[in-house]
């Protein structure tokens, strides 16, 4: 990949997209997202420090000895972890409040591991942007989706109160409580294979998708520790 | 004692770190296809957890606090975390084979597995002022994870081989569900301690 590619947006997107497709970064997919603002909120948190991380180990890319770049991804993505948290804290507080401490373990996050480590060591700059925007819209769009039927099942409000639906819908309370994550989760994931083997396979020419088995399957040992194959590469 | 036991229950089962404060969901999802390496993976994340919750603990309160730099600590565990699983790795094989042979594979996962940072970072939080407190708290929740991961499992490993799920809700889609499910069923404990 040598030009730049505008369609590295879209496929962060759509084609590979992060939670829906490689079932990566669950943990704060199922926990922050009681409602779209608090989805919104994570995934843009996420997506600023992508964008940082894999920026700074593209343009340092030729000189991060291979040997010890995990370590050096780590330190790199954790900084700006802390610096994203400490943003956060004091120009949105209560947006703090509600996520807690998955602010701090972005610095774990699968997803940047595996887009520093995959992509970002390999391309330029430019390419690299791209690639970060998109996964991390990605992401953003995912979070924001299954905040948005658990706020609306759970508690019958859409965006925070914006519109608050009549007493004669039914609130489900489990919505909003870890069960409902998993729920609206799976049937979100079925809905986007289902979408995606419709609309989109004709272009891209790939097999239906097969979920993998979340970011300690085998075929991508690396997000959750050192060593092993990259995982979307 | 009895707040120590109290601790440890609440941790391994009202506040499950899989099912109730979804942390941990990777592993839990991905290495719970069949029984025999979920209880591997279990053991050697409590394990992890248990001596990083001590090793953090000290950290934080002798060396970060005084040094004022606790706003370090993300960083400081992240690496804390990395270097003890190495340690234990090599501690395991060159004392137990056996034991190295079944955890091995899965300690180099734990490196930044969400749980164990998280765990160690709820710590901080709730229980600064007690090492015992702290310890017993990690231990719980790897116990808890150990649980929800062998029960998880135990449930796949049927219904990967059951025909009747759905052609488009079979792979990952029903794991969710399923998840979902049991996540209700560990609520129940919510009423056994208040």
């Amino acid at each position: 990949m040598k030009k730049t590619d505008f369609s590295l947006v879209r496929k962060g997107i759509l084609d590979d997209n992060p939670v829906y497709s490689h079932a990566l970064a669950l943990c704060p997919v199922l926990a922050v997202t009681v409602t779209a603002i608090n989805g919104l909120g994570m995934g843009l948190a996420t997506l600023a420090v992508m964008l940082a991380s894999c920026l700074l180990v593209s343009l340092l890319r030729k000189v991060i000895p291979s040997q010890v770049r995990i370590p050096i991804l780590i330190l790199i993505c954790a900084s700006f972890a802390t610096v994203v948290r400490f943003a956060l804290q004091a120009y949105f507080p209560a947006l703090d409040d509600a996520l807690g401490i998955f602010i701090a373990l972005i610095a774990v996050n699968c997803i940047i591991m595996a887009r520093m480590e995959s992509f970002a060591m390999k391309n330029s700059p430019l390419n690299t942007t791209f690639d970060a925007i998109g996964m991390g819209l990605g992401f953003t769009l995912a979070l924001f989706l299954i905040g948005f039927v658990r706020e609306l099942l759970g508690s019958g409000t859409i965006l925070g109160g914006l519109i608050t639906l009549p007493e004669a819908f039914p609130r489900t309370a489990v919505m909003t409580l870890p069960p409902g994550g998993f729920f609206v989760l799976g049937f979100l994931i079925f809905g986007f294979v289902k979408f995606r083997n419709r609309f989109l396979s004709g272009d891209s020419k790939k097999p239906p998708v097969k979920p993998k088995g979340g970011c300690a399957s085998k075929a991508c040992t690396m997000d959750c520790g050192e060593g092993g194959a990259p995982c979307n590469s | 004692m009895q707040q120590l036991i109290l601790i440890f229950l609440g941790a391994a089962l009202v506040n499950n770190v899989v099912l109730s404060r979804s942390l941990g969901i990777c592993p839990f999802i991905g290495v719970s296809k069949q029984l025999k390496p979920s209880v591997g993976m279990g053991a050697a994340v409590t394990v992890v957890l248990t001596i990083s919750a001590a090793a953090t603990f000290a950290l934080y309160n002798f060396v970060l606090e005084p040094l004022n730099i606790t706003f370090l600590y993300i960083i400081v565990f992240i690496f804390v975390i990395a270097g003890l699983v190495q340690l234990v790795e090599m501690v395991l094989k060159k004392y137990s084979q056996p034991l190295y042979k079944s955890l091995g594979i899965y300690l180099p996962l734990i490196t930044t597995n969400c749980a164990v940072l998280g765990i160690v970072m709820l710590n901080v939080s709730m229980y600064s002022d007690s090492l015992l407190t702290s310890i017993i708290h990690a231990f719980g929740s790897g116990a808890g994870f150990t649980l929800a991961l062998v029960l998880f499992a135990g449930i796949r490993e049927r219904m990967d081989a059951n025909k009747g799920v759905p052609e488009s809700l079979r792979g990952l889609p029903i794991t969710m569900i399923v998840a979902g499910l049991m996540s209700i069923a560990f609520f129940g404990f919510a009423g056994m301690i208040i």
